[in-house]
């Protein structure tokens, strides 16, 4: 059986409103029967990738690979790269202005969050050019 | 612990979800920092927060959270309500701070997870 696609996009602009795509994205993988355990880590994921792109890259486009065995969840942005990606992984490094931390958000912890929530990940990013992020998890 | 318990140990008001005040919690998160409670929350049920945004709900709803409670008399708008509504999650306002709304808890038997 081939993966099922699921394709979101995220808007820029209102913090407020960001999480939608992954709330919908929780439950078509409920839907799906995957089990909850997976979809919880999935949905950190995704909602951390969600507040990053509309913080740092004016939104982008999230695209999600539901197989049997693995979850894929990519998000593509044409925001403005990360220059260092050590740094950007290191918990409590954050570029985040005020009014995401106005939303509690901005603490420095959504990459390496992403990075323990999911199995594999992967950043390919250039400056000026825009970041994707890969994740996989196993479904267990 | 029900969440009945929790509305009257704090002596809160609960603003959404009355039907699942039956449910049963073992253990809560306090925090404003929603970037923290996304990294650390593991099993925990209950939110304690004195952040006020529709974030807070969507934070709860990623974790499979039970009930947010409201410190510091703070009060959710009419969105953040239909949201908890329609995710299913119980949302309480109370008039004490985070400190001793933790502690009172906390001594009646909810832990951190």
């Amino acid at each position: 059986m081939s993966p099922i696609k699921l394709k979101y996009t995220i808007d820029a602009g209102d913090l407020s409103r960001a999480g939608e795509a992954s709330s919908k994205m929780k439950m078509s993988l409920r839907k799906l029967g995957i089990p909850p355990e997976t979809i919880r880590r999935a949905a950190i994921c995704m909602y951390e990738g969600e507040i990053n792109m509309v913080i740092h890259a004016n939104g982008g486009e999230v695209t999600v690979l539901v197989g049997m065995d693995e979850i894929t969840i990519c998000l593509a942005d044409q925001g403005p790269g990360i220059p260092d990606i050590e740094k950007a992984m290191s918990e409590g490094w954050t570029t985040a202005g005020d009014t995401a931390r106005g939303l509690g958000f901005g603490a420095g912890m959504g990459l390496p969050n992403m990075a323990r929530y999911s199995d594999h990940m992967h950043i390919d990013t250039t400056v000026g050019v825009g970041t994707t992020v890969t994740m996989k998890f196993k479904v267990a | 612990m029900t969440l009945t318990e929790i509305r009257d140990l704090l002596q809160a008001e609960v603003l959404c979800g009355e039907e699942h005040l039956d449910r049963v919690v073992k253990s809560a998160c306090a925090s404003d920092f929603m970037s923290d409670v996304l990294a650390y929350v593991k099993d925990e049920a209950v939110l304690i927060t004195g952040m006020v945004n529709p974030q807070v709900i969507r934070t709860a709803e990623m974790l499979d959270m039970q009930c947010i409670v409201f410190v510091r008399g703070k009060r959710p708008d009419g969105e953040m309500l239909a949201l908890a509504r329609e995710r299913e999650i119980v949302l309480m306002c109370c008039d004490v701070r985070m400190f001793m709304a933790c502690g009172l808890l906390f001594t009646h038997g909810l832990t951190e997870e």
